[in-house]
């Protein structure tokens, strides 16, 4: 019995490692290419660098203009992250709250942008018209309204197993409506917060479509399309890619090993209750 | 309590306007603009009737193959990912598995990387000359398995949906494993008493009530699968000759071309048929919604 058991312990083990294994293993190669000179990262093998060449980041940084990205990216990911979860948690909260008809159209109407694809050619037409076509505010404003629907059906499931009791105390103490959200509701709701800002961060932090249709001055580009355009010019040389891609990741990696909680949580959140 | 009045609706009306304006408005302007012949070349917009969807669904053009590509795309994912998904999910929450939690975010990595970043770096990998798959396949001998994963007409699709599947079947399984831990002990420990393996309990407990879950998986795959762009952009481009064109990246090619009424038409199409499916789903779920 015990001898099966360790048997069964060895061949399940075995095979779980293996696909952990697969599943990092492209960030392994990439991390170690990063570190090997041009010759050697001409074919991509999860050898040791012969000699581990920091340098290659340095180049990176300064011929890759970095700097402008990342601030780029930064400044997408994280205004419109913020402004995401101040506005869908405002809108989250009354519709959850009152469920009156009116209020039930407008959830299932929002939340069917989680399925529906967004059409990027009227898109277009729509930011010439407001002005708002290759400009920081406008692919913002795109970030926030795609991600709205995910977002909404998250907070939402949040709020149903609040208890509607500390709001009802909140009325009889003399709240405001502006209070009940500002005092009560963001407090309550500031775990979910944090999931919501992290899933988008990442969402937006990782996109290229909308830089890709939207922005065709790349000075404005974010971390994701700088990459590609470094390749574009850099193919030959695998090891200042592989930099390229792993100081591009960094942020979202760090986040991740932060955060790993509440991405966790808020993924599983909504899908399995259903 | 007056909960109109502590609750007020306008409260969402920022979060809608939004919705409305960069979402939705644009999808129905898409059907509209799909009945014209809007185009980069002139300034005027002439209406033309079903002429696009003709051309379309006439089968002259490649576009019939790109709606057939994404619908394979679709169906393929949603198998592989939910297969595999759930046995990943199974395989990490069996007790004799060691870091467990390790493992799982070592699954989950691929998520959080982006898809141009992925498609890059499986460029690179599958490389037939100096990728490190084929050269991996040769140092162990097995020479005649190196293949030309993505210039291969016949290979490319299946290679972009193994990669597909490599990237999100972490997110997948992330949610398999929330819906195994929530399902009580006690039907597993009826069954340890009534002598059932693992294997048995797996079958006869854990996967049919997983079944709820299980849907709404199968959903996100689904509503993914149809509207893909981003892997197959930064892998194949749609290529080798359009074999892996989907919906998506041919509205961005004829965009980029100014061809913007069939752009739109393709887009409006997608739209049309999700919105329709939406449908279906809400309708099915309906009963269980407590309003």
């Amino acid at each position: 019995m015990l001898f099966k058991k360790i048997i069964n312990s060895i061949i399940i083990n075995g095979i779980t490692l293996f696909v952990s294994l697969v599943f990092i293993l492209p960030l392994l190669v990439v991390l170690l290419n990063s570190f090997k000179n041009k010759a050697e990262s001409n074919t991509m093998t999860l050898r040791l660098p012969a000699k581990w060449i920091i340098e290659n980041y340095q180049i990176v940084i300064e011929r890759g203009k970095l700097f402008l990205s990342f601030f780029n990216s930064m400044l997408y990911a994280s205004v419109g992250s913020i402004i995401i979860v101040l506005i869908i948690s405002a809108a989250a909260f009354v519709l959850a709250r009152n469920r009156s008809k009116l209020n039930n159209f407008i959830y299932y109407f929002m939340i069917l942008g989680i399925a529906l694809p967004i059409n990027n050619v009227t898109l277009m037409k729509i930011m010439k018209i407001t002005d708002l076509i290759n400009t920081q505010r406008g692919i913002i404003l795109i970030y926030i309204s795609i991600n709205l629907p995910i977002s909404l059906f998250i907070v939402y499931g949040f709020i149903r197993n609040l208890p509607v009791e500390i709001d009802e105390a909140a009325i009889i103490d003399g709240c405001s409506p502006r209070q009940l959200l500002l005092k009560i509701g963001y407090p309550l709701l500031s775990p979910v917060m944090v999931t919501v800002f992290v899933l988008n961060f990442m969402a937006i932090w990782n996109d290229f479509t909308m830089p890709l249709y939207f922005l065709n001055n790349s000075s404005k580009w974010p971390m994701t399309l700088a990459v590609y355009n470094f390749f574009g010019i850099f193919e030959n040389q695998w090891n200042l890619v592989c930099a390229d891609i792993m100081l591009t990741m960094l942020p979202v990696l760090i986040i991740f090993i932060l955060a790993q909680k509440y991405i966790v949580g808020g993924v599983s959140a909504g899908a399995v209750k259903g | 309590m007056n909960k109109k009045k502590t609750y007020p609706t306008y409260y969402s009306y920022a979060a809608l306007a939004l919705f409305i304006i960069f979402f939705f408005l644009p999808g129905i302007m898409g059907i509209f603009y799909s009945f014209t012949n809007w185009n980069s070349l002139s300034s005027d917009v002439n209406f033309v009737g079903f002429k696009n969807y003709e051309k379309i669904f006439s089968g002259r053009y490649d576009f019939i193959r790109y709606i057939w590509n994404t619908l394979k795309f679709t169906g393929l994912t949603m198998l592989t990912k939910t297969v595999f998904g759930i046995i990943f999910a199974i395989l990490l929450t069996h007790k004799l598995v060691m870091c467990r939690n390790l493992q799982r975010m070592a699954i989950f990595i691929p998520q959080v990387m982006s898809f141009l970043i992925v498609g890059l770096v499986f460029k690179s990998l599958l490389n037939p000359v100096t990728g490190f798959l084929n050269n991996f396949l040769k140092t162990i001998g097995l020479d005649f398995l190196a293949k030309n994963w993505l210039s291969d007409a016949h290979l490319a699709l299946n290679t972009v949906i193994t990669v597909d599947t490599w990237k999100g079947v972490g997110y997948l399984m992330i949610i398999i494993i929330a819906g195994i831990n929530a399902i009580s002990s006690t039907y597993y420990e009826a069954a340890q008493i009534d002598g059932a393996n693992f294997l048995q309990k797996t079958w006869y407990i854990t996967l049919p009530l997983l079944k709820p879950v299980i849907l709404n998986v199968t959903i996100l795959n689904l509503t993914y699968g149809l509207r893909v762009f981003d892997i197959i952009y930064a892998l194949t481009n749609g290529g080798p000759g359009h074999v892996t064109e989907v919906i998506n990246t041919s509205v961005y090619s004829e965009f980029s071309k100014g061809n913007y009424a069939m752009g739109t038409t393709l887009s409006g199409i997608l739209f049309i048929f999700v919105m329709m499916i939406s449908y279906v789903i809400l309708r099915a779920l309906e009963p269980k919604e407590e309003l």
